[in-house]
């Protein structure tokens, strides 16, 4: 390795000893290709005209106030309907610049395994996605998708059957196979290289909403707010606004049915650290170090673990934590449907339910950048039955 | 000397027998029964499982394993004692456990390799924990006295190899093939070469194990120049197929085993 893989005390490479020459591999085709120009070219080109950046930043017209004001980073809007597609194509690129056929990938509310499906369609590798039978279940809309754009989809019962479930999957998978097959990771979370890696793919969305929110308001944001599973999307908006210090960066995990429970997917609420697929981070676990189920009303929120760099910005203070319940977060699905006409996922309700408590509260001036990672038909079967909506 | 050294010695060049079990599968009582057929059927060392409820360098029939231990609320605190109860009983052979590394952290990295040493543990290997990673644990489980197992793999860069040589003790687990952990007919015995770089660096003598099933396994990978084999699904299977007459099973199993090293 050329590097250590660390955040602070956080991250390094906790995989078995036989995938180590993988990583090494991946994290010197990934460093080569940062400086290569045609690479970026290529990426920069795919992202525009393929996947449609930039994404527009949207100020709400009905929520918030002349005071208050509230604006989404429409990362629904992008291609495959959530951020996943950003860091996708950058790895399927890397998976062909590498040699490999063939790539695999876990996924939680299907939104990584369809914006996966839909790059190994557009290079042409054979892709293998693994997904929780619950989740499976909860979203089978995008297994269609994936299956449609000619992914096969394996569903994992192991375990809690969900997105934990499924990243030991791949991995089991990745330990027999690397020879040939690209590990498609799609989070911040996973060992060195991959926090850096997928950050670095996703970062476009904060530089985009930098450059957004100054040209509209003239001023950084007060704070910017993303929901927090394994922490991709919340690493993308966040790490522009690193340096900017009187920006907050708030990130929202899910307190499920409540943070007193055990029914929540708020690792780094409750969580403690430890090692889980290949990284030094907060983990939820027993007193043994035995991993706990996590909860959440949105798949892509369910998980026990969390991307070390967040870990990181917790424990030197950088970055805040919070979390929102699964009904505040329907609750503000169902009015950002009702007041702006957006339908957006279960997982960017959660940061979007954080913000509306703040524009609540907000007594001064206030500006706040929501990342709204994703669209929302996955989750209108859930909906209707969790809103009691009859179609 | 260790018991690794004193086991080796004893063998002198006849290949040691390596025997590996689920602790606490599939509960406790029969567990203690399991590991004592398993020193009587001949096995030279043993490796035992610490539970971890996501074992991903394991295949199904070892994760079933843990799961079913796991479903008997069983404790590294359960596994240390029945290595203690072990130990009372038998002196001399080698006692390794194989488990994650939450499992070590949970647990603190000094208190777990302390607990390990008074109950008589020998060696220590962490599946997820590669060279890379290995510095502290290697350290601490020497502060300990006990030996820090580490990994080598056919496709593991001679740098590496360097670095687990002087990191590791007691043996040099030596993976037989790509993937995971299970009993099956794919592995490979190409490993002359591993065998001979580990040995030209002074690491630990070289133990191959993942896929080991059958007495032409084993004769194989001494003819290879393997210092000992460890055999781990296909003991397992035996105890999933239930608790009666498992003893009697796993006892003639290793039998047919060890009079092939
Ligand atoms: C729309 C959406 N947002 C957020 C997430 C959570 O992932 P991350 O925390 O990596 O952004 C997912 C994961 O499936 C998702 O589909």
């Amino acid at each position: 390795m050329r590097m250590k893989g660390r955040f602070g005390a956080f991250g390094g490479a906790y995989v078995p000893e036989i995938l180590m020459p993988a990583l090494e591999q991946l994290e010197a085709a990934f460093l080569d290709a940062q400086q290569d120009v045609a690479f970026q070219a290529e990426l920069a080109e795919l992202l525009a005209k393929y996947a449609g950046r930039p994404t527009p930043l949207t100020r709400c017209r009905n929520l918030g106030s002349a005071k208050a004001r509230l604006y989404l980073k429409r990362e629904d809007l992008l291609h495959g309907g959530a951020h996943k597609t950003n860091q996708v194509l950058g790895q399927a690129m890397l998976a062909c610049r590498m040699g490999k056929r063939r790539i695999i990938a876990e996924t939680g509310a299907g939104q990584h395994g369809v914006a996966t499906a839909l790059a190994g369609a557009l290079f042409g590798l054979e892709t293998r996605i693994y997904m929780g039978a619950h989740d499976v279940e909860r979203q089978k809309l995008n297994v269609f998708r994936m299956q449609l754009m000619g992914a096969e989809v394996v569903p994992v019962e192991s375990g809690s059957a969900g997105l934990k479930d499924a990243i030991n999957e791949a991995l089991r998978d990745w330990t027999a196979s690397f020879a040939d097959t690209h590990y498609l990771l799609g989070t911040v979370a996973g060992p060195h290289p991959f926090p850096l890696m997928v950050r670095e793919y996703q970062r476009v969305i904060g530089i985009e909403a930098r450059a957004q929110i100054l040209e509209e308001e003239g001023r950084l944001p007060d704070a910017v707010i993303a929901c927090v599973g394994g922490g991709s999307n919340a690493m993308g908006m966040f790490s522009d606004f690193v340096e900017d210090e009187d920006v907050r960066l708030i990130g929202v995990e899910a307190a499920g049915k409540g943070l007193d429970g055990a029914e929540h997917g708020a690792t780094l609420l409750r969580g403690r650290p430890g090692i889980l697929h290949g990284a030094e981070t907060y983990v939820l676990q027993d007193a043994d170090g035995q991993i706990s189920e996590s909860w959440s009303v949105s798949a892509g929120l369910d998980y026990p673990a969390v991307g070390p760099e967040h870990a990181y910005l917790k424990d030197s203070g950088r970055a805040e934590y919070v979390g929102a319940t699964d009904q505040e977060a329907l609750d503000a699905f169902a009015l950002l449907a009702r007041s702006e006409g957006i339908v957006c996922a279960f997982e960017s309700a959660h940061a979007l339910a954080y913000a509306l408590k703040m524009i609540e509260e907000a007594r001064e001036e206030l500006v706040l950048v929501v990342n709204l990672s994703g669209r929302g038909d996955k989750d209108m079967e859930q909906a209707q039955l969790l809103l009691g909506l009859k179609p | 000397m260790t018991r690794y050294r004193q086991m080796f010695d004893r063998l002198d060049n006849k290949g040691a027998f390596g025997a590996f079990v689920m602790l606490g599968d599939p509960d406790i009582e029969t567990s203690a029964a399991i590991l004592d057929a398993l020193v009587e059927g001949g096995a030279d060392m043993i490796e035992l499982g610490i539970p971890f409820s996501d074992p991903v360098a394991d295949g199904p029939v070892i994760q079933a394993a843990a799961e079913r231990a796991l479903a008997n609320r069983v404790t590294p605190s359960d596994c240390f004692a029945l290595i203690r109860d072990f130990r009372a009983k038998h002196a001399s052979v080698p006692v390794g456990i194989l488990t994650y590394a939450n499992i070590v952290l949970a647990r603190g990295m000094e208190a777990f390799y302390r607990s390990a040493s008074v109950a008589g543990v020998d060696s220590v290997l962490v599946a997820d924990v590669p060279a890379f990673e290995a510095e502290p644990f290697a350290r601490t489980a020497r502060a300990a006295g006990v030996a820090p197992v580490m990994i080598a793999a056919p496709n593991t860069p001679s740098e590496t190899l360097q670095r687990l040589a002087v990191l590791g003790g007691g043996y040099t687990y030596c993976v037989a093939r790509a993937g995971v952990t299970g009993a099956g007919d794919d592995i490979s015995l190409n490993h002359d070469a591993l065998f001979g770089e580990l040995r030209r660096l002074g690491a630990p003598p070289p133990v191959l194990g993942f896929g080991i099933s059958t007495p032409d396994h084993v004769k194989a990978a001494l003819d290879a120049g393997a210092a000992g084999v460890i055999s781990g699904s296909a003991i397992v299977r035996l105890i999933e197929a239930g608790a009666e007459g498992v003893a009697d099973r796993i006892r003639a199993f290793v039998a047919s085993m060890k009079e092939a090293a």
